[in-house]
């Protein structure tokens, strides 16, 4: 493709339209793009950033998982009470055990039973929202001694003056990129997504990608239940409701194709920070919480039909 | 597919039985009811299944508008947020110009906004899935503007009496709701939209190549499944006589529940609106029944969530079945 104006605009008009309302905010709140206001936001968007690695892997299969956010839920509650049961470290070990075995019963009824996949996660939806209610018997549970732990250093602590949910999310970008471009069962991965017949034929095991893919999601949503727990030291029985529609509206900002095949690491953590910035910056400027979720409407339409009328050569199908 | 399934089988009991296999939503609410009327004494009354009726109307309302979205082969997941929407309109807006302009305004933001839908599914390409989630938070932020983060109190209660209609046990609502559902059943199977939606849902190039406006047809689909969330909105604020910004949330995936539970396929081509009855009745009934027999709240949760994994499953297996040679 020539390196035209027109090129540019088109392959890179949302960054441009992004980094313009970045300038917009600054302009109108000094606070905007101090370090610390930067380090707030990645430390907000790092729960759902973390989830939105794993469920990359599955949207690039061409599947879904919408039952990440009461998986959030339902393992927050499991970590901080058995902080206060067991300690943080078995705490912290059954959380991510959970998170692994709720991603593999995905994997099993998505990958092996061959059945559909956004039926099967909201089913799973339900089912945890339940679980959690029978786990927590309807109330809300708190750390103990939550002054003293060191188990508060996923949520609220810093490393060299960065916060260790920062950290945490961008060592798990980089790793799951790692993944997804280095390794083999990252080419299945996008194999699978890109044409599931044709992968079939060329010898991938596509079940068993498709599995894999759901167990990355309940193990990264296991890790962002740690940092959840350790942030707000305490759980409430719908803290996760939700999630799952703002990782998906990060994954598919970032332009990673539901149709699957499509999309990267990089793409999500964009996608996943420009809702964060977003969010910020509306908030900067003075306007109602709500109003966000108005321009995130509007943000999703046009960086997905940009881009589809990109590749496509015309605005309209 | 259904003809070759009751030609293979041959005999009339194989033919009721295939029957039944391809229905078996029905064999299932009919199983439902025989375990809770039998562990419930309150269960098999006549007022309980006019309860039943009237809490099932309301997701029933939406799933006849999502039945049509979904044999067409898209899915609308902002019905719970135009819901809202309407209910907030239809309450806020009653004071100023009176209770039927308000129904009306709040009825032509549904349909507005399900064309909106539609008109962006069919013009930009971009899959339901997207377009509706997208409108599913941004409604919502619309409801919130709207309300300012408050519930709206309708001020003259005899609009809460509107719906105070019955027919025996039966509420307007629930007429409403059946009403529809039979409407929506005639237009798929007797009328020339409805012969399109299953051609479109089942081959949309093929559908194309036949001379079908596919693009006209879809936004016909999502502005009919909008006004019909906008009609549960007015339902359920002249019932609760409040409109709060957070109702009808994760509705939606109820209706979803209640469509697939029904056997209508995600996939498009395949379902109807007494698949849908059932599964609207079915999900009622496993509600009521749950809460007549004092389950704890999570127990409700849980079995919808294996019920639909087991209707998917049982769907799966049969398909295989009538697919088979």
């Amino acid at each position: 493709m020539e390196l035209t104006a027109r090129n540019i605009l088109r392959r890179h008009g949302l960054v441009m339209a992004f980094l313009l309302f970045l300038a917009v905010v600054a302009l109108n709140a000094e606070a905007f793009l101090t370090p610390g206001n930067i380090l707030d936001v990645l430390r907000q968007v790092s729960i759902t950033g973390m989830m939105a690695l794993g469920v990359t892997f599955v949207v690039l299969t061409g599947r879904l998982d919408l039952s990440v956010g009461s998986m959030l839920t339902l393992l927050t509650v499991i970590v901080v009470d058995q902080h206060n049961v067991a300690g943080p470290f078995p705490a912290i070990v059954m959380t991510i055990l959970a998170g692994l075995a709720i991603g593999a019963v995905n994997g099993l009824l998505v990958g092996f039973a061959g059945l559909n996949a956004l039926i099967v996660t909201l089913a799973m939806l339900s089912f945890l929202q339940g679980l959690v209610l029978f786990y927590s018997g309807g109330s809300n549970v708190n750390v103990a001694n939550a002054q003293d732990t060191w188990f508060a250093v996923f949520g609220r602590g810093d490393f060299l003056g960065i916060p260790v949910p920062v950290i945490l999310f961008l060592v798990g970008a980089v790793i799951a990129g790692l993944i997804l471009q280095v390794t083999t069962f990252g080419r299945r991965i996008y194999g699978v997504g890109g044409n599931e017949t044709a992968s079939i034929f060329s010898g991938i095991d596509a079940r068993r990608t498709v599995f894999w893919a759901y167990v990355i999601s309940g193990f990264t949503t296991g890790v962002a239940a740690v940092i959840m727990g350790s942030r707000v030291m305490g759980a409430q029985n719908t803290i996760g409701q939700g999630y799952e529609l703002t990782v998906l509206a990060g994954v598919i900002l970032g332009g990673t194709s539901l149709l699957g095949g499509s999309g990267s690491i990089w793409r999500t953590v964009v996608g996943i920070s420009m809702l964060g910035f977003i969010q910020n910056g509306l908030l900067l400027l003075g306007f109602p919480y709500y109003v966000q979720w108005l321009v995130t409407w509007a943000v999703i339409i046009i960086a997905v039909w940009i881009d589809l009328a990109a590749k496509r050569g015309r605005i309209l199908a | 597919m259904s003809d070759i399934g009751a030609a293979r089988s041959g005999t009339v009991g194989g033919t009721a039985l295939s029957w039944l296999l391809r229905n078996h939503i029905w064999v299932f609410l009919a199983l439902t009811l025989i375990v809770f009327s039998l562990s419930s004494p309150y269960f098999l009354t006549v007022n309980n299944f006019g309860n039943i009726l009237t809490q099932g109307a309301f997701i029933g309302i939406l799933a006849v508008g999502m039945t049509l979205v979904m044999i067409d082969g898209e899915i609308d997941l902002s019905v719970g947020a135009v819901l809202a929407l309407a209910s907030a309109l239809a309450i806020g807006l009653q004071d100023h110009m009176g209770v039927l302009p308000a129904i009306l305004l709040a009825l032509l933001s549904g349909a507005a906004l399900g064309f909106l839908n539609g008109a962006l599914v069919a013009y930009s390409g971009m899959h339901s899935f997207i377009v509706t989630l997208g409108a599913l938070i941004g409604i919502r932020g619309l409801v919130f503007v709207y309300t300012g983060e408050d519930a709206l109190m309708v001020q003259d209660f005899s609009y809460t009496e509107l719906p105070e209609i019955y027919l025996g046990p039966i509420s307007l609502t629930a007429i409403i709701f059946f009403g529809l559902a039979l409407f929506f059943q005639w237009v798929l199977s007797s009328t020339r939209h409805g012969r399109e939606t299953y051609a479109v849902g089942d081959n949309i190039e093929a559908a194309h190549d036949a001379g079908i406006n596919v693009k006209r047809h879809k936004i016909i689909n999502f502005t009919l499944c909008g006004t019909l969330a906008a009609v549960c909105g007015i339902l359920l604020s002249m019932r609760l006589g409040t409109a709060e910004p957070n109702a009808g949330r994760i509705w939606e995936l109820w209706t979803i529940i209640a469509v697939v539970l029904g056997g209508t396929r995600l996939q498009g081509g395949f379902g109807s609106m007494w698949m849908t009855i059932g599964g609207v009745l079915t999900l009622a009934v496993l509600r009521n029944g749950l809460r007549q027999l004092n389950t704890p709240n999570y127990v409700e949760l849980m079995v919808m969530g294996a019920v639909l994994i087991l209707a998917l499953a049982l769907d799966k297996v049969l398909n295989r079945r009538e697919a088979g040679p």
